[in-house]
């Protein structure tokens, strides 16, 4: 006889997974909507989802910081928190870019909205854990609502993308699931509180080294799928050409923000475990990242693609700092995207916006830089707007990247690598090259085609989105001290 | 009005941000209106500015990001002041004489921007407010290169950004260390430049830190090996391009070295006086050489402009106080007499469309105004006796003689050849017969361009006859700095190269 199991209501502290439950409950409700009357109109449905999803950031900011929930596997610390609600405000900022003035196939369905809730709540699940299978859990349903996401775009080369991604996804998967085994086969527990405790004092033994490392590498490749390091990057530029430009710009940040949580998690405690060699092969992965894909942008033809490789270069300028393994580097990561986010996302609006349904001005690209030329003529608040995001891309002061990029530079000075500052530094200096193209096509070139059709899609919601990245990014010097201060404080109080 | 230097940097940019508004035809007359406002403002500046302290005045500091250290810290002494007098009139008398018709109003808008970066960076006491402004000072210049320039404009205008920008975010590391370096010691996060005068760092330290600085600074200079950006920028830009260059974005360099090199790495700096001078010497003679072999009127300028920044070099690192005065006067002479140089060939640009000194020839007979201020300019730029050019010249080379004669005298070799060049041009546009049947009909200055030039020409024969009022303020706040590197240097060295005149032991300290 097996005795029935009694668990108390409280002890599962169900407030834990209140954010995630709002998400969900959101996506549910938009589809029973659907089920009641299908003729409702799709900013209906934006305006919903930004609801709920400023119910879902309510919910979040008020947790506790360092608790634990549901069978102990939630674990609601300083990072899950930050990172729920970077996720969260990205979101948000995303969802209006549905409002375009001309009709785009995947916003008429309902099923986006939901789909894209039910993503947020995976990515929040994936966040708030210690417990490798429901970070697989979190990392699975993400992916798979964003894969769906990608390919609703209605396009040839967005299913290619789709599938893709799905492919390269599910590869990742694979590889996350075997290294979860081989940390579960060398510990006995998938709880890293547990695994690190374990570890700690195994680490003397003979052969060891080789478990770990078996283990960490298995973990890295897949985690190095979903920040599209080298030489897992591959994929990124063909997703990112495929998606439409506001799930691109998403793309770079969300799942990355997540993605960078749980490598804190991981490889956090390795490092601190005085397993050298995985600082190392994290630097690595970094310098080689985020130079490689510097050299990469400097020769693409389309913006949208030189985008992508600048994000997988901002990715590795990141990266970079999870080696320091210090509170400063902590903070770092979460500054850097959290300043990012609005420069990256307004850029891609401004991709967006100037989107056509049939490629007008090169056979295989949509947004060449021939595209751009002259637009100062044409435009002049949106070419301002857009040289404003490229610069703040490229570290110009006082646009907002650049508060990211010195935070992360001091922090790897602080942490005794010089060196690694000044690699960043060169890094910057590339790399400002390839957004000045871009300036340089808008500001001293003349237009080459027909002058009326660039802002072709624009229209007020996204107006609002553009202005407000744009202010953000502007405006960054004000606000970067409460940030800054926040995430420390919220980082250090869980102890990293 | 104890904020006056927030409201030179801002009203310039608060202008620009309104002229957006301003119609086009009347951009012009707006540009050179906020202009006169902001050069009045820095005259007021100079005013009320205390010529007795020689420390910093009308300071203001205002948190940014207290956690990191970082406040808008601003002021000015005797060594700024003067830099930021001639920005604020080398813009005004630029936009006056300004004879570009083409998107006039977003020049005037660019302008405006360029000079609040320009006033920011000499008045900014904080690190990052410095790098800041010293950034942003990019963005305009190469809209300025980019849009209005000559054919190969876009490559030099890429050119002058990254090659600056690189540089820069070396320089930057070099901050951030030192930033680290003053927090481990003290505890407290602070990138004020006067902050970071107390540190004592040990030589190795300040041997690369120097190194990091040295490569932003002389990139902008721009030192011999660094310096094959500036003949592209200049080829290429507008004149009032060219004149904003020369006359104020290549002092920010040489700024930077007297505002952060020496006092922050004074041992350092000693033990590189010989490498640098070195450089700064090759750079004089091999561009006055080169500029010798120019057939193009505004080349030969441009590498003159380029020879003479070695004279400010050398100057500088003659750690004493006729050498360091004698340079903070160059650099404006320097500006001034470059200047007006690359206004008088925009000139004769507009009228003829080309700069090739075989095109001209007996100009003196046809356009004799012209000829006679290109004359007084081009003697100043030699460096005779009684314009500005001798004094600031005159001051470096004395200064340079107690650290090596010999170097002195290779350096001295500079108003000779730059003699040759200059007077050479002179011999090949002015004089002779007028060979070319369109110079017949040139026409002289009009008022406009005249009226621009005056200020100038009155500048220079005022500055080098008697430099007193600019020289006393100048001299005070270098003796206060130089008495402050020699107690804080190190070896012993240093010590005694660094040299603190008598008078100054009495005087006040740099805070």
């Amino acid at each position: 006889m097996f005795e029935p199991i009694k668990v108390s209501l409280e002890s599962l502290n169900l407030v834990t997974l209140a954010p995630m439950l709002i998400a969900i409950a959101g996506g549910l409700v938009i589809l029973i909507l659907d089920l009641i009357n299908s003729k409702l109109h799709k900013s209906l449905y934006v305006m919903l989802t930004i609801l709920i999803l400023i119910v879902d950031f309510g919910a979040t900011i008020g947790l506790n910081v360092n608790e634990r929930g549901f069978f102990d596997v939630m674990l609601i610390d300083g990072i899950s928190i930050i990172s729920q609600l970077l996720i969260i405000v990205a979101s948000i900022l995303f969802t209006p870019l549905a409002l375009t003035s001309k009709r785009f196939h995947e916003y008429s369905y309902p099923e986006f909205f939901a789909l894209f809730l039910f993503m947020v709540a995976g990515f929040q699940f994936m966040v708030a854990s210690d417990n490798l299978i429901l970070i697989f859990v979190g990392l699975e349903t993400a992916s798979l609502s964003l894969y769906t996401l990608i390919a609703l775009h209605n396009r040839s080369n967005s299913y290619e993308a789709a599938v893709k991604y799905f492919t390269m996804g599910a590869l990742a998967a694979g590889f996350f699931a075997m290294g979860s085994a081989v940390v579960y086969g060398l510990t006995g527990s998938i709880e890293l509180y547990q695994v690190a405790q374990v570890l700690s004092a195994r680490l003397g033994e003979t052969g060891i080294m080789a478990a770990i490392l078996g283990s960490s590498v298995l973990l890295m490749v897949t985690l190095a799928f979903k920040l599209s390091l080298f030489p897992f990057h591959t994929w990124a530029p063909d997703v990112y050409e495929g998606a439409s430009a506001p799930l691109a710009g998403y793309m770079a940040i969300v799942p990355k923000i997540a993605a960078f949580v749980v490598a804190i998690r991981i490889f956090g405690m390795y490092i601190d475990l005085g397993i050298e060699w995985v600082r190392v092969m994290i630097l690595i992965l970094a310098i080689v990242t985020m130079t490689l894909a510097n050299v990469m942008a400097l020769v693409q033809e389309d913006v949208k693609r030189m985008l992508a490789y600048s994000s997988i270069s901002h990715a590795g300028f990141i990266m970079a700092a999870l080696a320091l393994d210090t509170t400063e580097g902590t903070t770092s990561i979460f500054l850097y995207y959290a300043l990012f986010m609005f420069t990256n996302l307004g850029a891609f609006a401004m991709l967006w916006i100037s989107r056509h349904k049939v490629r007008r001005f090169d056979e295989r690209y949509d947004h060449p830089y021939s595209k751009f030329s002259g637009l100062v003529q044409i435009m002049p608040m949106g070419a301002v707007i857009m040289a404003l995001f490229m610069l703040s891309l490229a570290g110009v002061p006082p646009f907002s990247v650049f508060w990211g990029k010195i935070y992360v530079m001091q922090a790897a000075v602080n942490a005794g690598y010089v060196w690694l500052a000044i690699v960043m530094g060169l890094n910057s200096a590339i790399a400002a090259y390839y957004y000045l193209k871009l300036i340089v096509y808008m500001f001293l070139k003349d237009p080459v085609k027909d002058v009326d059709i660039v802002y072709y899609n624009l229209s007020k919601p996204l107006m609002v989105v553009i202005g407000l990245a744009a202010t953000a990014t502007i405006a960054a010097i004000f606000y970067v001290q409460p940030l800054v201060s926040y995430l420390y404080y919220m980082i250090s109080a869980s102890g990293y | 009005m104890d904020n006056i230097l927030s409201v030179l940097i801002f009203f310039p940019a608060i202008a620009g941000l309104l002229g957006f508004v301003v119609d086009k035809k009347s951009a012009r007359a707006y540009g050179i209106t906020v202009a006169t406002i902001e050069f009045l403002l820095s005259l007021w500046l100079w005013f009320s500015f205390d010529t007795g302290n020689a420390g910093m005045q009308f300071v203001e500091m205002i948190p940014l990001i207290p956690d990191f250290g970082v406040n808008f810290y601003l002021g000015v002494d005797g060594i700024s002041l003067f830099i930021i007098l001639m920005t604020t009139l080398m813009t005004l008398i630029g936009m006056v004489s300004m004879s570009i018709e083409k998107d006039v109003k977003n020049m005037i808008i660019t302008l405006l921007f360029l000079e609040m970066t320009m006033v920011g960076v000499f008045v900014a006491l904080d690190a990052i407010v410095f790098y800041l402004f010293w950034e942003l000072s990019l963005v305009p210049m190469l809209y300025i290169i980019g849009a209005w320039g000559g054919p190969l404009r876009v490559y030099a205008a890429v050119k002058f950004f990254l090659y600056t920008f690189m540089g820069s975010l070396v320089m930057l590391v070099g901050m951030l260390f030192v930033a680290y370096v003053y927090h481990s010691l003290t505890g407290v996060w602070s990138f004020a430049i006067t902050d970071w005068y107390a540190l004592v760092l040990p030589v190795n330290y300040q041997l690369w830190l120097f190194a990091a600085f040295f490569l932003g600074f002389a990139i902008k200079v721009p030192m011999f090996p660094f310096h094959t950006w500036l003949p592209y920028a200049h080829g290429q830009a507008p004149t009032i391009g060219s004149v904003i260059l020369a006359a104020v974005l290549l002092k920010m360099g040489t700024y930077g070295f007297v505002r952060f090199s020496l006092p922050m790495f004074p041992d350092a700096s000693v033990m590189m006086i010989t490498p640098i001078a070195v450089l700064a010497i090759i750079m004089i003679i091999y561009t006055a050489m080169v500029a010798y072999a120019q057939k193009d009127m505004k080349q030969v300028i441009a590498y003159s402009s380029v020879s003479h920044m070695g004279i400010i070099m050398i100057g500088i690192f003659a750690m004493n106080a006729e050498g360091i005065g004698g340079s903070v006067f160059q650099m404006l002479s320097h500006g001034i007499v470059s200047g007006a140089l690359f206004m008088l060939v925009g000139i004769i640009y507009d009228r003829r469309h080309t700069k090739l000194m075989s095109e001209f020839g007996g100009l003196a007979s046809v356009m004799p105004k012209y000829a006679v201020i290109f004359g007084i300019m081009l003697m100043a730029s030699v460096g005779l006796p009684l314009t500005i050019g001798f004094v600031g010249e005159f001051l470096v080379l004395l200064g340079f003689y107690e650290i090596s004669p010999v170097m002195t005298v290779l350096a001295g070799t500079s108003i000779i050849i730059g003699a040759v060049y200059m007077l050479s041009v002179y011999k090949k546009s002015f004089f002779g017969p007028v060979t070319k049947e369109e110079n017949k009909t040139l026409k002289d200055l009009t008022p406009r361009e005249t009226w621009s030039l005056i200020p100038l020409v009155a500048i220079v024969v005022w500055l080098g006859v008697y430099p007193k009022p600019v020289l006393d303020p100048i001299n005070k706040s270098v003796n206060a700095m130089l008495v402050f590197m020699e107690e804080k240097a190190i070896t012993a060295e240093a010590k005694d190269i660094i040299k603190v005149p008598q008078s100054a032991t009495t005087a006040g300290e740099v805070k």
